[in-house]
């Protein structure tokens, strides 16, 4: 049923009339699956580098300290903000039935702004030119930059809907606003700095200390909640019930969680700072709103897989909604585990461990990327007007390695995190530490090679998709066996 | 579009009526499991904050009802940690560093203390296991740059070597004959050539290392002795042996004449306590190089 599915969408809503900008959106999915295996990649070569670490061949641009921000930067900000920003402007307009506002140029603003943004960011990564604050490493210059970008975005966006021929906006809007407003604050206050000299790189931070370590995780978590949490569920809201053509299943915990959603989230940040300077009361702020941000997040994971319910048969024959639901079981399943986390007992083991890198790991592989690939498959046909992907079955093929490396990687984390955890905090029976930091790294060895093979499936995956889309792009269709129920379906 | 509301065929459950770009919204109400998950979590946390430091007033904060505070627990069970040891500590710290070593129950003792200490702190430079590494000496031999007995290893940990923080450091520093131009490149080479069959290894040329032998005796044996078997006093390596701190090729040994390095160690007194230092001295002593 999936290839009449998509070729559904392309003749669905009359959409003739309006002159929607789709051009903008196809630049940011092309844009999406390039960074997409440029992240993947990096990921990749980190994670051997960490196993080891020879292959950094002593260049100081090849070192993990420069790459690992490339890495997090391409696959956050440039694959999984093109990601974001693209269907966010298909999806504001298509929901809306309206244009987008500011006209092409605007468009195209945003579009190369971003772009530019990006690029620059990463030759500073490289060179050695950061602000030394994770997930905000680009130096002053470039913040400027994207703020300048952002604000004509938000307006865009907000024009938008502003000039909306619906009544209501769409709950799909409403996560991509909160994204977008949210995002700009805290990526404005986040960066307030100094710079040394107007013609100079270098900038020093408008805080200090622990109020700078706050300020960085509320900048931090919160780029996790609204950028990976609150940007993708918007996205969820429209492909899901897109794909397997059946309505949301509940307005009203639609209405519920976004407000639980946004209202909590935004506390949460002191739970990366348990056990530090970080006065007390505010850790412990920090940590009941992360455990009653639970619910609220599965809100969207309930949404999101009971929109299926009437539809489940097509999961055996649809591997692109298999992909979607997959994500959406991986988000449940990562943000359990961070509530958990964020209780100080068992923060008191996890901490500074690579089981935190194994959970952020579920929630950007497992749920981020998958609910884009999700994406990409979804739009790509209706964008570019084709009768389907060029293959489904490739999409299968990618749909399996991407799991399998995610549960690689994520099991790996898993036992090497808990394992040095429990390496730091042991004693021998006279009471003296019984580990050097040295023997819990070389325990770990085993662990980083599993974690870096589960990677290389990921990418592998990534490079699949870009193949496909890149066939369906070009007009192509593979000749191959339909899924048993296609057959029927397609007449 | 359309607003009115329709049942679902398939659910049977009547929408909300809007629609937009083909996208209905079912009216299902919240899920009870979810609300009653949701409420619990929200009571959970509440109790929480009664219970843990919470509200922040002013320039102080809501403290909890039973008074919790990590920076006390911390100083409690590090105190309690202190204490399961004290009777071996005291002994240890009260004890002469050979009355440790003839004492079977605190030389067991200080060899697991001090193998943790060891690891937590000396590792990084000298290897697991005191193996060393270029330019960090190895601790389990018998080749002993400022002495391998009790004391003189006691001395070297309390004050590091070339530590400029601690005046009774032990420094030394020999004369970089290239870069100072104390030497003709030509006389470097030869000396080096001395240097390698101090060791019985082969000279670049037996004529070369016949001149440098004059060039030692002026320059090097001062220091390294005549014989090449160096100096504690000084800190100055044997050369007549095969334990090289910084390689004992031609190159390696030519490269540390003509501009040497010096390896640096940080003073632990005041770092760690004296009872630690102590049992760190003796697991080095133990390792296989004590005299």
């Amino acid at each position: 049923m999936s290839q009449a599915v998509v070729a559904n969408n392309n003749a669905s809503t009359g959409v003739g009339a309006i002159p929607y900008d789709l051009d903008v959106v196809k630049l940011f999915a092309i844009a999406a699956t390039i960074w997409g295996v440029v992240a993947f990649a990096a990921g990749v070569y980190i994670a051997f580098e960490l196993a080891f670490p020879a292959l950094n061949f002593d260049l100081e641009w090849l070192s993990f300290g420069r790459l690992r921000p490339l890495h997090t930067s391409a696959a956050i900000f440039a694959f999984g903000g093109s990601a974001l920003i693209g269907t966010s402007l298909l999806v504001v307009q298509k929901t809306c039935r309206a244009p987008l506002w500011g006209g092409r140029a605007t468009g195209r603003f945003i579009f190369w702004g971003y772009q530019f943004f990006i690029v620059m960011a990463a030759v500073g990564y490289v060179t050695g030119v950061t602000s030394g604050k994770e997930y905000a490493e680009p130096e002053w210059y470039v913040d400027l930059w994207l703020t300048l970008v952002w604000v004509v975005y938000l307006t865009s966006f907000l024009g938008t809907l502003m000039r909306r021929e619906e009544k209501h906006i769409y709950v799909a809007n409403w996560f991509f606003l909160a994204f977008i407003v949210t995002v700009a604050l805290l990526h404005v206050v986040n960066n307030l700095a100094v710079p040394v000299s107007f013609f100079g790189s270098k900038s020093y931070s408008l805080f200090a200390g622990v109020q700078d370590a706050l300020t960085q995780w509320w900048y931090g978590h919160n780029a996790v909640g609204f950028f990976l949490t609150a940007g993708f569920l918007g996205m969820m809201y429209y492909i899901v019930p897109k794909q397997a053509e059946r309505p949301v299943y509940s307005y009203r915990l639609s209405i519920i969680h976004f407000w639980a959603l946004i209202f909590l989230y935004i506390w949460a940040g002191p739970h990366h700072l348990h056990y530090t300077a970080l006065p007390e009361w505010s850790q412990t702020l920090g940590m009941v709103f992360s455990v009653m941000l639970w619910m609220p997040s599965w809100g969207g994971m309930i949404n999101g897989l009971m929109t299926l319910s009437g539809a489940w048969e097509k999961l055996r024959t649809d591997p692109i909604l298999r992909l979607m639901v997959t994500s959406i079981a991986f988000y449940g399943m990562s943000t359990f585990e961070g509530p958990l986390m964020s209780v100080r007992a068992v923060n008191a083991l996890s901490h500074y461990t690579d089981w935190t890198v194994g959970h952020v790991h579920s929630g950007a592989l497992g749920w981020v990327a998958m609910i884009s690939f999700g994406a990409l498959y979804y739009m790509v046909p209706v964008l570019w007007n084709r009768e389907r992907l060029y293959s489904i079955r490739l999409v299968s093929y990618h749909f399996w390695l991407s799991t399998v490396g995610i549960l690689l990687y994520i099991c790996a984390m898993w036992v090497s995190g808990i394992m040095q955890g429990l390496m730091w905090r042991s004693y021998d029976s006279l009471g003296f530490l019984q580990y050097s930091f040295v023997e819990t790294v070389e325990a770990m060895h085993p662990y980083y090679v599993i974690r870096g093979i589960g990677g290389v499936l990921f990418l592998l995956g990534g490079i699949l998709m870009a193949y496909n889309i890149f066939r369906t792009i070009r007009g192509d269709l593979r000749s191959e066996k339909p899924y048993a129920a296609v057959a029927v379906a397609a007449e | 579009m359309a607003e009115e509301k329709k049942i679902d065929p398939i659910a049977g459950v009547e929408t909300t009526g809007h629609e937009w770009d083909g996208i209905a919204e079912l009216n299902n109400p919240l899920p009870r499991w979810w609300l009653w998950v949701f409420y619990a979590c929200i009571a959970y946390s509440i109790g929480y904050m009664v219970v843990y430091p919470s509200i922040p007033l002013g320039d102080t904060y809501f403290s909890g009802t039973v008074g919790y505070s990590d920076r006390i627990n911390v100083a409690k069970e590090i105190a309690a940690a202190k204490d399961a040891k004290k009777e071996y500590l005291d002994r240890i710290e009260t004890s002469s560093l050979e009355a440790i070593r003839n004492d079977a129950d605190l030389l067991s003792f200080s060899v697991v203390g001090g193998g943790a200490a060891f690891k937590e702190n000396c590792v990084p430079c000298h290897g697991g296991g005191g193996v060393g590494g270029p330019g960090y000496p190895n601790l389990i031999d018998d080749d002993w740059l400022w002495g391998g007995d009790l004391e003189a290893i006691h001395e070297t940990i309390v004050h590091g070597i070339r530590w400029d923080q601690d005046e009774d450091s032990r420094y030394s520093e020999m004369s970089a004959f290239g870069t100072d131009e104390l030497l003709e490149p030509a006389q470097i080479t030869e000396v080096t050539d001395y240097v390698l069959t101090l060791s019985g290894q082969e000279p670049t040329s037996a004529a070369s290392a016949k001149a440098g032998a004059t060039i030692f005796a002026d320059n090097c044996a001062s220091c390294h002795a005549v014989d090449g078997s160096g100096d504690r006093e000084q800190g100055a390596p044997a050369l007549n042996d095969q334990v090289w701190l910084y390689g004992s090729d031609f190159d390696s040994v030519r490269a540390q004449i003509h501009r040497p390095q010096h390896g640096v160690m940080p003073a632990w007194g005041g770092r760690l306590d004296e009872a630690t230092i102590k049992m760190l001295t003796v697991y080095v002593h133990a390792q296989g190089g004590g005299e």
